[in-house]
């Protein structure tokens, strides 16, 4: 299987630049996922490597052939659209197995193909349908055969299933969780989803501003991310950000800010050497918030709860300590009420630590395993 | 009166305006030709004191073989014009639909032709079809090809050249338009399936665009069948008969034979004709609207 590499990829639009030199690698068969927000430049990445949209600079390669000058057709690649791209006037059948009449299959083998993949996506009974006929599930799932039917090396995804409903859209990732573990090629998923990527992606590719941010496994983004950015578009509810100075009185020395003074143990001492006296970005996740009135106030946050948001099992709880909002998670069935004020227990280790200067991790809170990261 | 009585007649009442003078405008002039159809008419004569003759102005037109040749020359100009016509403005649309610098000049261009009036359209090509002093002949000349008698021997094909040229556009830009709503997405998939560019012209572009070629090939024909002016002003329809459509019969039939009645009744036969081509064109529509719906309730009827 060929691995894909991308080397100062960089795309212009007229003046804009919208990606500045992007250089990425996935290995054989390994599920990709690019993330951002919109207009982050990652689905144009994808149109590139597609070859929709023409190189600016750089080169992409599969397995170490350049291919930015080839031909859609040439590059041995499949693609899901956002919008499906389906063909209207052909049915399901047809559309399924456009590529291979094109390369003139033979009818038997192009027979066999489709119904093997429309046996594996549920299609057997719709074959003879045309994709109005067909609803929004059954469409994308008509967009992941046509796909399928053909074997490329390389399968790409362009937001493929932010057209469906929510339910629709959990039950189609859980399908393509399945249908990853059957097939065994280089898949690269652009997302603006941070959950789609999370659960689905061997890779994740964070990018910002025609940048990458950090890559890496779903679960050092999670847990070491390299800035700001990654931090607070990783993780539902997102990571909250506290100001924080380093204060010594004595002996002891405390992270104190609007509302809080969290005492410091002595390796966060020794990586924070550099930074005493000087303004530090602490982030919180709102998981690692635990619930428990017993907690010491140097171990723990008070929060007064502003919001209440019932989501099930969980409820998220928007509070504020001292003038800077807090978000945590707390078990439904906790008896609380709004306006009152609550103690959160912290752990230092679960801490992530920023320079509010530049927006980044502060070296030794980031990468002690990560070998992923920047 | 009731609200809802009054809620009921309010459309009526504002579309009366629009019907009287629809029926004024439309249907009495309608009416008063079918009326005259039936009768032994003669310009001089008020319509009531004509005579009744039945369907004779028909039969003797259906015995006509003047009316044949007309109909025969009207039959060959009109399906020759559009069945060039869409292929050259079919073409055109998929050459130029493309994003390039000046692109958008270009088509204006292009569409022109179609803005100029058919009285100077006849008279434009009448002169450069001139045997001596138009610019086709003297071209042809200058090259050594030896003249053309454009409009004397060739006088079908040079209206059809001439009515090419005027009536290109309209299915051009009809034809650009129908493409540039095409699914940009489906195209982009196709072209990842590996489509060269003729493969997706026939397999994705034209299979799409089809609906609106249909209706335009439609009404085009429609408007083929009628016309007159251009080749009113550029061979009168001569020589002989050799370009003598039926609007063009029909007007020489009404002030030079003076046969107002057998003018109607030749009329009402191209009317008829034309109904045929409007109906096919209605029900087309109404076929794709009725598929539409199908397809969108057995989508909803689809629950995964």
């Amino acid at each position: 299987m060929p691995k894909i590499r991308l080397d100062g990829l960089s795309k212009r639009f007229g003046d804009t630049e919208v990606l500045h030199g992007i250089d990425l690698e996935m290995e054989d068969a390994e599920f990709t996922v690019l993330v951002g927000p919109s207009g982050c430049g990652k689905s144009t990445t994808l149109r590139m490597i597609a070859g929709l949209e023409t190189v600016s600079a750089g080169e992409i390669y599969i397995d170490e052939r350049p291919i930015s000058r080839l031909e859609p057709k040439d590059r041995d690649l499949a693609m899901v659209f956002q919008d499906y791209a389906l063909y209207p006037h052909m049915n399901v059948a047809k559309n399924m197995s456009f590529a291979l009449r094109l390369q003139k299959r033979p009818r038997k083998e192009i027979d066999q193909k489709v119904h093997e993949v429309a046996e594996m996506l549920g299609l057997t009974n719709y074959l003879h349908r045309k994709p109005a006929e067909l609803s929004g599930g059954q469409r994308q799932r008509v967009a992941m055969g046509r796909a399928l039917t053909r074997d490329s090396s390389t399968f790409l995804f362009d937001e493929p299933l932010s057209n469906l409903d929510a339910k629709l859209r959990t039950q189609m990732r859980a399908e393509l969780a399945l249908m990853r573990q059957r097939v065994h090629k280089n898949m690269i998923y652009v997302t603006h989803d941070q959950i789609e990527a999370m659960t689905l992606a061997d890779r994740i590719v964070v990018m910002h501003d025609g940048h990458i941010q950090q890559e890496g496994t779903p679960e050092a983004l999670f847990k070491q991310p390299i800035n700001k950015f990654v931090a607070g578009f990783l993780g539902t509810p997102p990571m909250n950000f506290l100001d924080a100075t380093i204060e010594s009185d004595g002996d002891s020395t405390r992270l104190s800010g609007d509302g809080f003074s969290l005492c410091c143990d002595q390796a966060t001492l020794d990586i924070l050497a550099d930074y005493s006296s000087r303004k530090i970005c602490l982030g919180i996740r709102p998981s690692d918030l635990i619930y428990d009135p017993q907690a010491a106030a140097d171990t723990a946050l008070t929060l007064q709860v502003d919001i209440a948001e019932y989501i099930g099992a969980q409820s998220v709880l928007i509070c504020h300590c001292g003038h800077q909002k807090v978000m945590v998670e707390l078990k439904s069935d906790t008896p609380i009420s709004l306006g009152e004020k609550l103690t959160f227990r912290l752990a230092l280790e679960d801490l992530h630590l920023f320079n509010p200067a530049n927006d980044h991790a502060i070296p030794g809170f980031v990468a002690v395993e990560s070998t992923d990261s920047q | 009166m009731n609200y809802s009585t009054i809620n009921r007649i309010t459309p009526y009442i504002f579309l009366a305006p629009a019907v009287i003078i629809m029926l004024i405008a439309l249907l009495y002039p309608l009416g008063y030709m079918i009326y005259g159809s039936f009768r032994d008419w003669d310009p001089s004569q008020a319509i009531g004191e004509s005579t009744f003759i039945g369907l004779g102005n028909y039969i003797s037109l259906w015995n006509d073989p003047n009316f044949h040749e007309s109909l025969t020359v009207t039959l060959k100009f009109a399906i020759t014009v559009v069945f060039i016509e869409m292929i050259v403005g079919v073409g055109l649309a998929l050459l130029l639909d493309r994003n390039l610098r000046g692109m958008s000049l270009l088509r204006t261009m292009f569409i022109l032709p179609m803005m100029i009036a058919p009285v100077v359209v006849g008279l434009i090509w009448r002169y450069m079809y001139h045997p001596s002093i138009g610019i086709f002949n003297q071209t042809l000349e200058k090259i050594g090809l030896g003249s053309v008698d454009w409009l004397g021997q060739h006088a079908l094909m040079s209206v059809i050249i001439a009515d090419i040229w005027q009536w290109t556009p309209f299915i051009f830009i009809l034809s650009l338009a129908a493409l540039q709503s095409l699914p940009r997405s489906a195209l982009e998939a196709a072209r990842i399936d590996g489509a060269s560019g003729w493969q997706q012209i026939i397999y994705i572009k034209l299979p799409l665009m089809m609906p609106v070629l249909i209706v335009t090939c439609l009404l085009r024909l429609i408007d083929a069948f009628k016309v007159l002016e251009v080749i009113l002003v550029m061979t009168e329809g001569g020589p002989g008969l050799s370009t003598e459509i039926l609007a063009l019969r029909i007007s020489r039939t009404a002030t030079e034979f003076r046969e107002l009645g057998v003018a109607a009744a030749m009329s009402n036969y191209l009317l008829m004709l034309l109904l045929i081509l409007t109906i096919i064109m209605l029900a087309y529509n109404k076929i794709q609207e009725l598929q539409a719906v199908r397809l969108r309730m057995a989508a909803e009827k689809e629950v995964d």
